[in-house]
């Protein structure tokens, strides 16, 4: 029989194996996490999880009777710790060694950490269930919290604490939020957002000397202000887990470079999600988004069944904050110009543009999911390498569905 | 005992589109599919509380305008990760330019 083996059991993980099945796959299939959860969803965790200090359950991806049903193995609270790629085995922590025909390697990323914090109480990071729940505790009407970093899980646990009671100061090191993935016309919507909803954001500010006493944490701004604030949470960024790979000899570039198969440079393994570095067009890249796990891990397992087809997508990721929400399909950084369409007073979809006027990526911002079919319509223009006439992309009076090629 | 309530006009949703209508604390989503029928399922998407009526029709298709799950709008039929159980479907009907929703 044959045996496929899946590190990490996130969301990567997990539809990657029952993709397995779904593809017809008849063999043994294990699935080791390191959580001692089974696989849950992880978006919800900055976002409505952190909205009550009563403990509550991960958004489970699938029960113990689904995998059952679906006879996949199952190993919670176990890490992988060595990958030997002459007999084709995983070592695990608890000593159990799993043998594989093939491997798919989805260890996620976790959270950049801040050396000089390491072992300070009230500081916290956000990345798994565990994380969240013991952060909730700390939300307290009353309470005031600082963030560093003024990306997605910064911003979303801004508005969390907001909704809560607490005082909230984001701290970021750049000249302005968002600086990464979104563009500054939105990034500039989204910071007049949190101050109207009371958040106090410092761009352009590093946090100097952190010190822990027993009600708190103090900060000393390199502006010079004293920060006194109850609970720290460090939100700068993520880094792909590429322990196993790298030990194991397997080319790791920003990741775990695969090609465009999902394939590492030992063809029996595949990686996938957060922690792989895959071709898109001349470029390599690694995205760190819900999407893209789920997609890459459905994708990675037809590979590893023969299909050999690449994979082949547009990014797409969403983060939500207060009741407006923000969505971005495909990569704006070579685009040369911008094309704003103005859907209504709140709501406004920025179009990115290649030279030749393709449209390279698209980005949204408005009230609910007011942008949502838009972006997904943006998206397919994308992938069909559109180039709309500017003056349809911008009249919010054209129907953008109109501007598909449709078979 | 099935009652028949009235939704919307049927020049209210384009063809190919969908409109959320809210009825006695319930909300559905209403469908004008390409060949001009109308369907009614569900207004939340099965896999988190998102209103469909947000999504993007695409011939039978509605995708749920957060997690880009798919259902066929005609029958309810989930169409893959990560939505597994199906839309509940209601019937419609038209009358003198009105698009009637059957409740059960």
């Amino acid at each position: 029989m044959q045996e496929f083996v899946i590190v990490g059991g996130g969301q990567c993980g997990a539809r990657a194996a029952l993709a397995l099945r779904d593809h017809g796959f008849a063999g043994r299939i294990t699935l080791i996490g390191e959580e001692r959860h089974l696989p849950y969803e992880r978006p919800p965790l900055s976002k409505e999880h952190l909205m009550s200090s009563e403990g509550i359950e991960p958004p489970f991806i699938v029960s113990s009777a689904v995998l059952a049903e679906r006879s996949i193995e199952m190993m919670t609270g176990d890490t992988a710790v060595i990958l030997e790629r002459e007999s084709r085995s995983v070592e695990l922590a608890s000593g159990r060694r799993v043998a594989y025909d093939k491997l798919l390697l989805a260890t996620g990323s976790s959270p950049r950490r801040l050396p000089s914090l390491e072992g300070m109480e009230h500081v916290f990071y956000l990345r798994t269930h565990d994380d969240a729940q013991r952060l909730s505790q700390r939300l307290v009407p009353g309470g005031h919290l600082a963030i560093i970093g003024a990306g997605f899980i910064g911003l979303e646990l801004a508005t969390a604490a907001r909704q809560r009671g607490l005082e909230v100061t984001v701290i970021e090191a750049q000249p302005r939020i968002l600086m990464r993935a979104v563009p500054e016309a939105i990034a500039s919507r989204v910071h007049a957002l949190h101050e109207s909803h009371g958040v106090r954001i410092l761009c352009g500010t590093s946090a100097g000397r952190i010190a822990a006493h027993a009600a708190g944490i103090t900060l000393s701004l390199n502006e010079g202000e004293v920060l006194d604030a109850t609970t720290l949470v460090v939100g700068i960024g993520a880094e792909p887990r590429c322990e196993l790979a790298q030990q194991a000899g397997l080319s790791v570039e920003n990741g775990i470079a695969v090609n465009a198969a999902l394939q590492t440079s030992d063809p029996a393994i595949y990686a996938a999600g957060d922690c792989c570095s895959f071709p898109y067009g001349d470029k390599r890249i690694r995205l760190e988004a819900w999407r893209n796990a789920q997609d890459q891990g459905a994708h990675a397992s037809a590979n590893m069944l023969g299909a050999e087809k690449p994979y082949e997508i547009i990014p797409w990721f969403w983060s939500d904050q207060y009741d407006f929400s923000l969505q971005i399909a495909g990569l704006a950084n070579e685009a040369t110009s911008t094309i704003t369409r103005q859907i209504d007073e709140e709501a406004v979809i920025l179009f990115h543009l290649a030279d030749d006027h393709r449209i390279l990526a698209a980005s949204g911002w408005g009230r609910g999911n007011r942008i949502a079919r838009d972006i997904k319509v943006a998206e397919m223009l994308i992938a069909q390498r559109a180039r709309p006439a500017p003056d349809a992309l911008s009249s919010a009076a054209v129907s953008l569905k109109s501007l598909l090629s449709r078979s | 005992m099935s009652a028949w309530i009235k939704a919307c006009g049927i020049d209210d949703i384009d063809n190919e589109d969908v409109i959320r209508f809210d009825h006695e604390g319930k909300t559905f989503a209403i469908y004008r599919s390409p060949d001009d029928s109308f369907y009614a399922t569900d207004g939340m998407c099965s896999h988190e509380k998102v209103h469909l009526a947000d999504g993007l029709v695409m011939d039978n298709i509605i995708e749920c305008p957060k997690h880009n799950g798919r259902f066929d709008y005609r029958t309810g039929e989930a169409r893959g990760a990560p939505v597994c159980v199906n839309l509940r479907i209601y019937r419609t009907k038209v009358e003198d330019g009105s698009v009637y929703l059957g409740l059960e």
